[in-house]
């Protein structure tokens, strides 16, 4: 593979386009509403009805609008249609003829969709991610290409450092910095993994990525293991997501034949292969440390830092972890120049993010905005506000390590430090909405109770802190706390966050803390007066051992 | 004391051996080992595979792959417990798993839960007597769009409420309860 057969076959995948292209949305979320049937249906009807030489259906990643799915589009119609079902088939295909469908029209004009800026879901809902040549003709592998045979690897590494991206895991560390200290270790044995275990709920944002464009994150991986030194890639992604899986298969099986990963990709010495690694559903494998014992095959504990995996990794070699969004990023970075990329964001947090709006909002489903984007915009004017006339009473983000944030601090931009002050986190980029039905303590306690199961059980803190934690919230939420418990739970905060010895348990107190600084009153109104004692003492003892 | 525990797994191991060559799916399981060369980082996906193929993790088949793999009993059954994705306990005919993703909690997906506990007679983790269903949860399926998602037979079924969740485990359901 040189560069003259990568353009030859963008150039005969663009030659092969029709006048009109339908794409169907074959994301896990459109799937499970039957957009497999869809898409057959639609192929069946373009063949009843003779229309093979014009129309062309596409199998295509996400279409970011889930709560609608089914979605369908037609172009250049720029026509969306909504909840689409294998019956309407027929009546789609035949409006590139001029006829009429009473299909829901979805408007690709709404906020939802014009507010956005893609970069990471740039190729998503429009290549099709079963196939490297529909990859390849949206310019893949061109960053690759460029980078192995025009610059060194200390200029790759620079041209991220100064693209300024920051981790996406949900931590902001500086990119190009890691990278930077990986490709400073001696030769030899160095290890890239991606980080696919996206354990938050209420977070798909990893998943939609490795469904819709699995070729942008193999290549972005591809360009770091250039950049640090290393040879193998792992990509360690969740058993929860099958479809992500398969398509990551597809896509590392196609990358091999068209020699982009194996042994000398693009005529250079430069040999990389990547190798998957399914979890087994543990949510602290999201930890790097521990995510690089479940990728040796073992129990996946954390382990204290330092040493970083960046100079004592996966058995032992130095080892760079990157999120999927992260990977994601980097061609884009390398094609359109570093300055690009920085132009975009605020001050400290460049480019754009992705988030997954979910819960009681109007339009569910992915949305990616530049960095520093107010949330008002976001929830609001793009996710469509709480349904049914509600009224938003707060937004989550960050998952379990996350906090909640109140609806009159939605004029706040989005980026790393500005959730750091209140109290939340970027996370991986989950975004819940809850309307005022939503009883803040009962959040605390769902998340406390996900903490708990989910403590690997290694340290102390973490394993007794929030099943103390969980009872104590069980308590206030049966009115039988007392203000006295209110405190030992703040005291227990405390103590879990500072003592703990990975993330899952340091952030583990953040849902428990973020809504007692913003919704106390929910918790004082729990409270039983009654049983609190002049002395401020708790008559009753703490709540015993149940579990 | 420490003599004695080796020969006790000894003992066990032809009888498990012998076992296994009657059946084709332990055949299946050790050319997936040879896949990944019998290398210990294997043990997760080789745990993946025998699930896959046995539908739980039963302690012969444990001590087969400890063997196989040249790893200690014990690592391999601290692996498979250390992970909420491998059961040691056979499933139901069908499976119901509901998820209790943020945001399915948030659109009800415990009313879900309760509705299908409260028919079965069973609580989320166990299996109907009958053995027809099994019902468990999930933590988030990456299916936020379209809460609450259940999980039915390996089938993710968007926007789900308490009645038509029953409806749907109807059928799997015995009549006694």
């Amino acid at each position: 593979m040189i560069i003259d057969d990568l353009n030859e076959i963008a150039e005969k995948e663009r030659a092969s386009r029709k006048k009109f292209t339908i794409r169907c949305c074959m994301a896990a979320g459109c799937m499970s509403s039957n957009s497999d049937a869809v898409k057959k249906s639609l192929e069946k009807a373009v063949k009843d009805s003779g229309l093979d030489e014009l129309v062309e259906v596409r199998g295509v990643g996400c279409m970011r609008l889930c709560c609608q799915g089914p979605l369908v589009q037609v172009d250049p119609n720029d026509a969306l249609y909504e909840r689409v079902t294998p019956e309407d088939a027929a009546s789609v295909v035949g409006t590139v003829k001029g006829g009429q469908t009473t299909v829901q029209r979805g408007d690709p004009q709404s906020a939802f969709f014009t507010k956005q800026l893609s970069i990471v879901l740039s190729n998503s809902g429009y290549v099709d991610p079963e196939r490297i040549d529909s990859y390849i003709a949206a310019e893949g592998y061109k960053a690759l290409h460029d980078v192995l045979r025009e610059m060194t690897p200390k200029e790759v590494v620079d041209e991220i450092i100064k693209s300024g991206l920051r981790g996406r895991g949900g931590a902001g560390f500086p990119t190009g910095l890691k990278w930077g200290t990986v490709a400073k270790t001696e030769d030899g044995h160095k290890y890239v993994i991606c980080n696919a275990d996206e354990g938050d709920p209420g977070a798909f944002m990893d998943r939609s990525v490795l469904e819709s464009d699995p070729h942008s994150v193999l290549e972005g991986m591809a360009i770091a293991a250039y950049a640090v030194g290393a040879a193998q890639g792992f990509i360690y992604v969740r058993a929860e997501y099958p479809l992500a899986i398969s398509r990551l298969q597809t896509a590392i099986k196609q990358a091999k034949e068209r020699g982009l990963l194996g042994s000398g990709i693009f005529e250079s010495p430069f040999n990389f292969n990547v190798d998957l690694r399914i979890g087994a559903g543990a949510f602290v494998c999201g930890e790097e440390t521990a995510l690089m014992m479940s990728v040796e095959g073992k129990r996946g504990t954390p382990r204290p830092r330092p040493p970083f995996p960046a100079e004592s990794g996966l058995w032992g070699c130095p080892t760079l972890i990157n999120n999927v969004e992260t990977f994601a990023n980097v061609a884009a970075i390398i094609r359109k120049g570093a300055d690009w990329f920085a132009s975009i964001g605020t001050e400290k947090s460049k480019g754009t993010k992705v988030f997954a709006l979910a819960g009681n909002i109007t339009n569910t489903g992915l949305i990616e905005v530049p960095m520093g984007t107010p949330l008002r915009q976001t929830v609001e004017t793009m996710g469509g506000g709480a349904p049914d006339g509600g009224t938003i009473k707060a937004v989550q983000t960050g998952g379990p390590s996350g906090g909640c944030i109140p609806a009159d601090s939605l004029d706040t931009p989005v980026d790393y430090e500005s959730l750091a002050k209140l109290g939340s986190i970027m996370g991986s980029g989950g975004m819940i909405v809850m309307d005022e039905t939503t009883r803040m303590v009962d959040v605390a306690r769902f998340f406390m109770e996900f903490c708990m199961d989910e403590s690997c059980g290694k340290c102390v803190p973490c394993r007794a802190g929030t099943v103390q934690m969980y009872q104590l919230l069980s308590k206030i939420l049966a009115r039988k706390a007392t203000a006295a418990d209110l405190r030992r739970l703040e005291e227990l905060c405390d103590m879990v966050r500072n003592t703990s010895l990975c993330g899952l348990g340091q952030t583990a107190p953040n849902p428990v803390l973020s809504t007692l600084r913003f919704f106390r009153h929910e918790y004082l109104e729990l409270l039983n007066k009654e049983a609190d004692s002049p002395n401020g003492e708790a008559k009753a003892p703490a709540a015993a051992a149940g579990k | 004391m420490i003599a004695t525990s080796p020969k006790q797994k000894q003992s066990r191991l032809p009888e498990i051996l012998a076992h296994a060559s009657g059946d084709k799916r332990f055949k299946i399981l050790e050319a997936h080992m040879k896949k990944h060369q019998f290398k210990h980082d294997a043990l997760i996906e080789v745990l993946h595979k025998a699930q896959e193929l046995f539908g739980y993790l039963e302690d012969d088949l444990l001590l087969f792959i400890a063997y196989k793999l040249k790893l200690p009993a014990s690592r391999v059954y601290g692996v498979a417990t250390f992970y909420h994705f491998f059961t040691l306990k056979p499933k139901g005919q069908h499976t119901c798993v509901v998820c209790l993703g943020t945001a399915c909690y948030v659109r009800g997906a415990d009313k879900v839960l309760a509705a299908v506990e409260g028919k079965a007679g069973i609580k989320a983790g166990e299996t109907t007597p009958d053995n027809q269903l099994s019902l468990l949860t999930a933590r988030c399926i990456g299916a936020c769009g379209i809460a609450p998602a259940v999980v039915y037979d390996g089938t993710v079924t968007p926007r789900q409420t308490a009645e038509s969740a029953l409806e749907r485990v109807k059928g799997w359901i015995g009549h006694d309860h």
